[in-house]
C-alpha cells in the first residue's frame, strides 16, 4: 500500500498548489494533476469503472475549464488581512486535525466487514442478472431505481443550464438571428 | 473561438483519429455488462469526439453536420427510454423487472436481459447532455452584462 499512500500524497499537494495558485491556468493543470492521480488510485483500489468515469469526466471538465479561464485574469487579493487570515487557518486546522483524529481511530479496518447485502450481490449476481460486469448489474439490476433518480438528477441539470444560458429571451433588439439555438 | 478551427496539424489528426475514438465510445457502451465501463462512462466519450471534433473545426462544421435541436432530440428520446424500461416491468408488478424470458449466455453481448437497453438509454442521454451543456458553455460567452 505504499504506492497509494504516495499518490494519495501527490493529490493532496496538487490540490494546495491548485488553491494557491495565482495564475488560473496553472491552477486549471493542478487539478487536472489531482483527477489524474484520483483515477490511479481507483485503479490500485480495483475499481476499473470509477477509473474510467472518472478520467473521461475530468478531461471533459478540464476542457470547460480551460475554455473558460484561458482569457480571463481573475485578481483576488487577501492582503491587509493577514492577521485575520492566519489566526481562522490555524485555528480551522487544529479543528478538523483533531476531529478528524478521532473519527479516523474509530473507523473500521478497510473492507471489513463485509456487508450482507454486497455478499449476496457477490454470490447471486451473476445468476440474477446474468451480467459480468458486477457493478453494471448492481447499477442497473438490482439498484436501477436509484439509477433512474441519479438519470432524473442529470436531466434536470441539463435543462436548467440550457434554461439560464439560452439565447432566445435576451435577444436585442437590432441583433441578428443566430442560427443554432438550443 | 474563431469560426476556422486550428490549424492544418489539428484538422488532420482529428480527422483520422474522431472517428476511432467514437466506435471506442459505441463499444464501451455496448460492453458495458462484460467488461468495465457502462452507459455514462462511454457516453462522455461520444461527447468527447464531438467536442474534438468542434475545436478542431470551428462551429461552422459543426452546425453543417448536427441539425438544429439533434441534441435536445437524442436527450429526450434517452431519457424516455429509460423510464419505459422502468415501467414496463410492470407487466409483471415491479418496477425494473427484467422481462426477458431467456436472459442469454454470460460473456455475450446478446445477454442480461435490460442491462444492455438501459446502458444504450443512458448514452444517449449523457452524450447529448454533456454535449448540450458543452456547447452552451462555449459558444455562449456573458461578460459583464454583454455577450460577445
Amino acid at each position: 500500500m505504499l504506492e497509494l499512500n504516495l499518490i494519495m500524497l501527490f493529490v493532496i499537494i496538487a490540490a494546495f498548489i491548485a488553491v494557491e495558485m495565482k495564475d488560473l491556468l496553472s491552477a486549471v493543470v493542478s487539478v487536472a494533476a489531482a483527477g489524474l492521480g484520483l483515477c490511479i488510485i481507483f485503479l490500485i483500489l480495483k475499481a476499473p469503472d470509477i477509473a474510467i468515469t472518472q478520467l473521461v469526466v475530468e478531461i471533459f471538465l478540464l476542457i470547460i475549464l480551460i475554455r473558460a479561464t484561458i482569457r480571463k485574469d481573475l485578481p483576488f487579493s487577501t492582503s491587509g488581512r493577514w492577521f485575520f487570515n492566519t489566526v481562522m487557518t490555524v485555528t480551522f486546522l487544529i479543528i478538523f486535525l483533531s476531529v478528524g483524529y478521532f473519527v479516523i481511530k474509530q473507523l473500521p479496518q478497510f473492507g471489513h466487514p463485509l456487508m450482507r447485502v454486497s455478499g449476496y450481490y457477490l454470490s447471486e449476481g451473476l445468476e440474477k442478472t446474468r451480467a459480468t460486469n458486477l457493478v453494471t448489474s448492481i447499477l442497473l439490476g438490482f439498484r436501477a431505481y436509484d439509477t433512474l433518480g441519479e438519470a432524473t438528477v442529470l436531466f434536470t441539470a441539463v435543462i436548467s443550464v440550457l434554461a439560464v444560458m439560452r439565447k432566445k429571451g435576451r435577444k436585442k433588439i437590432g441583433e441578428a438571428e443566430d442560427k443554432y439555438e438550443l | 473561438m474563431n469560426s476556422n478551427g486550428m490549424s492544418l496539424i489539428v484538422k488532420t489528426v482529428t480527422r483520422l483519429t474522431v472517428g476511432f475514438i467514437f466506435v471506442y465510445g459505441i463499444y464501451i457502451v455496448l460492453h458495458g455488462h462484460i467488461s468495465p465501463g457502462g452507459g455514462f462512462a462511454g457516453g462522455v466519450i461520444i461527447a468527447l469526439s464531438f467536442v474534438n471534433l468542434m475545436l478542431a473545426y470551428g462551429k461552422q462544421e459543426l452546425y453543417r453536420r448536427i441539425p438544429k435541436l439533434f441534441l435536445a432530440l437524442f436527450e429526450t428520446i434517452g431519457a424516455i427510454m429509460f423510464l419505459g424500461i422502468a415501467i414496463l416491468g410492470f407487466m409483471s408488478g415491479y418496477f425494473f423487472y427484467d422481462w426477458f424470458v431467456s436472459k442469454g449466455k454470460p460473456f455475450t453481448i446478446f445477454s442480461a436481459g435490460t442491462i444492455p437497453l438501459s446502458n444504450i438509454a443512458i448514452a444517449l442521454k449523457v452524450s447529448s447532455g454533456l454535449f448540450a451543456i458543452f456547447l452552451v458553455l462555449v459558444l455562449i460567452r456573458v461578460t459583464g452584462g454583454s455577450k460577445e
